[in-house]
This record gives structure tokens, C-alpha cells and sequence, in this order.
């Protein structure tokens, strides 16, 4: 009796110690956003009642909905997120989680989750973090820096424009933009899924964002766990804005740059090789 | 009586503690180390290789004019062996010192040369893009990092490393044939077979191993292996394989 009590006492003390520790892990798992910070704790509830749908109870993307939506669910147990200010191969800061979550990705079946207060978002995104062990083990990426848009020239485009043959962005995204390049059909993501390239002829948002600092972000850094690769070991952030400014005139929108390319392109049409395999550079071999 | 139990125990584990390093084999003189050797080889029916057809990327159809290239998941050679196996000491390994030497993978004619790569934590990796277009490398790392660099034609090679052990699928989106594998392996004893399916595993110390064969199709196979002195000893090893 006395020896059974003694063990009853041994294993609810290993219980506590357990328990607290368990605790600790939850309350260490925090985001910091802003003046904001997030609590899992506090997250898991909420979690529970607007994610678990979709991304499941253990954060895998398996939730019961996942079977009939398209793209997944994102899977957190991986921790890898497409839209960050962080370079490819780096965990996102929580301003890039609270963003993602904040904005919705447009064409997918996440929506924009404004109607949460800041800090339940906020307790969401400390809460997403407790699936992947990797936001113990690593620390966020440095965010890339973006200098200021330079001024808008007609240069600018007509020299993103031969990047954009340069670095092959056809391939996927098509000559014209449509999503119809050579490669478009047969890319799959980092779950072996079928996956599209944006299509700039739709015009709609971009995944990550609506802003051309956005969308400097966007292949700057890469969209990690889809076919989008970052161009950052191979363009400079002055080639960087010029690419912008091309990929604008792409899209049916009344933005500065369709509007400065329609001008110039009424007068010098003839004088562009179409994009494409035999385009400027030929397969991309071209120099500058 | 229990709480004797208990610290009959805890002496056990700490006096285990305490002789343990007294029982690890003492340095192995000078000439006493071992050789595991063998051939991986297959039974049964193997998949056949199929031609790749690379009419996505024109240039690399004509780099392969000759023989169009065959899918690399299974490669035999006469004799039923098998091609691009990691062969390597899973358990037993007495230290690795860590390999400092870089390890080279080309992009050459929309293939990954070597097919399978190994590499050592922290051992630096480059990764040249030797074709007149671009490549998109995308390790598929689940315990690593994974990342997606785009390396235009011409593009210096990038420089980097995996820092922790995984088996990882390597692929290009622009061209979704292309499929590599990086082996990342904390021993230093490893092989990659060639066309005759042969490995050698040379510097073992005395001691008992774990050896064990990895292909990317037909998966892992190990045995142990006891090494006591200078000797070579045989370890081979069959798949079984099916065409599907």
C-alpha cells in the first residue's frame, strides 16, 4: 500500500512535470505582429472553429472538406508557405502569415478572413505554427529588400519584357501571358498535385497580394511548394521593377503601364520579335 | 522492495553509463580495418525503362539525337544488376569525420548527372546548369528546407548544402521528366552502384554494422554485418522486382 501510493505520487508528479511542459511548448508558441501578440492557446479554439474544416484537426490539409476542393488546403505540418516576404527555403514572418490569412488567396477556396479582430488572427497564426516542429528548430527568413519603384519609362518595359524571355517565364506563363506556355500543363506542386501558372489575362489578383511591390515579391522570393522557382540569384532589383512593369501590360487592367504600352505599341508593334522559342535570345540563351 | 528495484536500476544505468565508453572497441590498430563488399542484384521481372520524349525543350531533343534518353527509377545491368542503389552503414558506424570536398550535379541535356547524389550534412553541394536554357531546381525536402531556384542559362552555379539527414526527390518543373535524387547521409561509408551493381565499404573499423541498400523503386533492404579485423566480407543483396 504504502509502495503503491509512493508510485501513484512518482507517476502523477511525471504527469505534472509533463503537463507543464506541454504548456510551456503552447504558451512559447507565440507571433508577434506589430504591437499584436498572438497566443496558440488562444488560437486553437478559433482554429478549431473556422480552419479545422479544411486544414483538419492536425494541420495536414486533410480536414473533410479537403477531398472536394482544388488547390488543397495547405498542409502546416510541412511549413511551407507561398506568400512571404522571406527568401525561398525560409520560414515566413508572422506579418506574412497574418497577411496571407488576412487577404485569402483569390481562385482558391480560402477566403479572406477580415471579419476576425486582429488578434484572433493574430492567435491564429501562433496556433498554425504548433504543427511543424521547424518553427523550433529554425527562425524566420530575413524579408528580401525591395528598393522604391523607380519611374515608369517605356525602357523599363521594353527591358522587362526581354526578361521575361530571358528567364524563360513563358515556359509556364505563355508568350502572351495566358498560362499556355510549353510547361503550363504538366506542372505539379510539392505534393505532386496538378497545378496552373497565373494567367495574366484574367487580370484578377495576384495570390499574394494586389500591389506591384507585391508582385516583385512574388518572384523574388518564389511561391515555395508550387513549380514558381525565385528569380533572386539572378536578378537584380532594378531588373527586378522592369519585370514588374512588363508583367502590368499583361493584364486587361487600366493600370499606368498598359496604358504607356498601348501608346508605345501603336507606333512600333513591327519592331517586336514575338516571346518565345525564337524569340529575342532564342531558348533563353541570350545575354543582356 | 520498490524503491530497491528502483535504485538497482539507476545503478545499472549509471554504472552502464560510466563502462560504457570503457567497452567501446579501443582504437583499431593501424591496418585492422574492415571491408564490406558485394552486387545488388534484382529477381523477378523489372520495369522497362521508357524513352523520354523531350520535344517540350527542343535543345535537349537534339543533345539526345542519337539515343533519346531512357527513365533512370530502375537501371539494370547484365547480370540482373541494379544500377544507382545507396549502398551505406545505417547502424554501427563509429564516427564520420564531416566531408568538406563540394559536390558537383549538372544540368546537362534536361538530365540530372548523377541521377542520385550522396552527400554528407553541411558537405557543399553545386549545382550547374550546363544547357542553353533554363532550369528550375526544386528539392522536394520534407525535413530540410524546401526551396525552388530558378538557374537561367549561364547562371553561375548555386552554392548550398543540407543540413540534416533525408532522402530527398529532386525535380524541375520546367522539364517534369527530370528527376535527381539528394542522399543526405551522416556516414561517410556509402556507395552508389554502378552498371555492374558492385559496392565496396573500406575503412571499418572491428565492430557490428548495419548495412543498408537504397532504391528509389523497391525501397530498403539491411543485415548486419560483424567486422572483427582486417577482413573483407561479403554482404549482396537482391530486390525483388516487378514491373510495376
Amino acid at each position: 500500500m504504502r509502495s503503491y501510493t509512493r508510485w501513484v505520487a512518482v507517476v502523477s508528479g511525471w504527469g505534472v512535470l509533463l503537463l507543464a511542459a506541454g504548456a510551456a511548448s503552447l504558451r512559447a508558441q507565440e507571433s508577434h505582429i506589430g504591437k499584436l501578440t498572438g497566443h496558440a492557446a488562444a488560437g486553437k479554439d478559433l482554429y478549431r472553429r473556422y480552419c479545422v474544416g479544411c486544414h483538419g484537426p492536425d494541420g495536414d490539409g486533410a480536414g473533410e472538406n479537403a477531398p472536394w476542393i482544388d488547390p488543397k488546403p495547405r498542409d502546416f505540418t510541412l511549413a511551407v508557405f507561398k506568400c512571404r516576404s522571406t527568401p525561398t527555403g525560409t520560414l515566413p514572418t508572422d506579418q506574412d502569415l497574418l497577411n496571407a490569412m488576412t487577404r485569402g488567396f483569390v481562385t482558391t477556396n480560402m477566403p479572406p478572413w477580415r471579419p476576425l479582430t486582429n488578434q484572433h488572427r493574430a492567435d491564429l497564426v501562433a496556433y498554425i505554427k504548433t504543427f511543424s516542429s521547424k518553427w523550433k528548430t529554425l527562425k524566420p527568413g530575413t524579408p528580401i529588400t525591395i528598393p522604391a519603384e523607380p519611374r515608369l519609362t517605356i525602357e523599363s518595359v521594353l527591358h522587362g519584357r526581354g526578361l521575361y524571355q530571358k528567364m524563360e517565364c513563358w515556359k509556364c506563363h505563355g508568350s502572351k501571358g495566358h498560362a499556355d506556355g510549353p510547361s503550363a500543363a504538366t506542372l505539379t506542386d510539392n505534393k505532386d498535385l496538378p497545378i496552373r501558372p497565373y494567367d495574366f489575362a484574367t487580370g484578377s489578383r495576384f495570390m499574394c497580394g494586389v500591389t506591384n511591390e507585391d508582385l516583385y515579391k512574388i518572384f523574388m522570393t518564389g511561391l515555395d511548394g508550387t513549380p514558381m522557382p525565385s528569380f533572386a540569384d539572378n536578378l537584380q532589383p532594378a531588373d527586378a521593377w522592369d519585370l514588374v512593369h512588363f508583367l502590368r501590360t499583361l493584364q486587361p487592367l487600366k493600370t499606368p503601364e498598359a496604358a504607356l504600352w498601348k501608346a508605345w505599341l501603336a507606333a512600333h508593334a513591327a519592331e517586336l520579335k514575338p516571346i518565345g522559342p525564337g524569340g529575342p535570345g532564342g531558348g533563353g540563351g541570350g545575354g543582356r | 522492495m520498490r524503491t530497491h528495484s528502483v535504485s538497482v536500476l539507476v545503478t545499472a544505468l549509471v554504472t552502464g553509463a560510466l563502462v560504457r565508453p570503457a567497452m567501446v572497441v579501443p582504437a583499431a590498430p593501424a591496418g585492422a580495418a574492415g571491408t564490406i563488399g558485394g552486387k545488388v542484384t534484382y529477381t523477378g521481372t523489372p520495369p522497362k525503362m521508357k524513352p523520354i520524349d523531350m520535344a517540350k525543350e527542343p535543345n535537349c531533343v537534339t543533345q539526345h539525337a542519337a539515343a533519346p534518353v531512357l527513365t533512370e527509377n530502375v537501371v539494370t545491368g547484365p547480370g540482373n544488376t541494379l544500377r544507382w542503389v545507396v549502398v551505406y552503414i545505417s547502424a554501427g558506424d563509429q564516427g564520420s569525420a564531416p566531408a568538406t570536398e563540394t559536390v558537383r550535379l549538372d544540368q546537362k541535356g534536361c538530365q540530372y548527372i548523377p541521377h542520385v547524389l550522396v552527400v554528407q550534412p553541411n558537405q557543399p553541394l553545386d549545382i550547374y546548369n550546363n544547357d542553353p536554357h533554363s532550369h528550375n531546381i526544386h528539392p522536394l525536402a520534407r525535413v530540410n528546407p524546401e526551396w525552388n531556384r530558378s538557374q537561367p542559362a549561364g547562371a553561375p552555379p548555386i552554392h548550398t548544402k543540407w543540413e540534416l539527414p533525408e532522402f530527398i526527390p529532386v525535380k524541375c518543373n520546367v522539364h517534369p521528366w527530370m528527376h535527381g535524387w539528394h542522399m543526405v547521409l551522416t556516414t561517410s561509408h556509402y556507395a552508389v552502384t554502378g552498371e555492374d551493381g558492385a559496392f565496396t565499404l573500406s575503412g571499418l573499423p572491428p565492430g557490428k554494422y548495419t548495412v543498408t541498400a537504397w532504391q528509389e523503386q523497391f525501397g530498403t533492404q539491411s543485415q548486419d554485418v560483424t567486422i572483427t579485423g582486417g577482413e573483407t566480407k561479403t554482404a549482396n543483396f537482391v530486390f525483388k522486382a516487378t514491373p510495376y
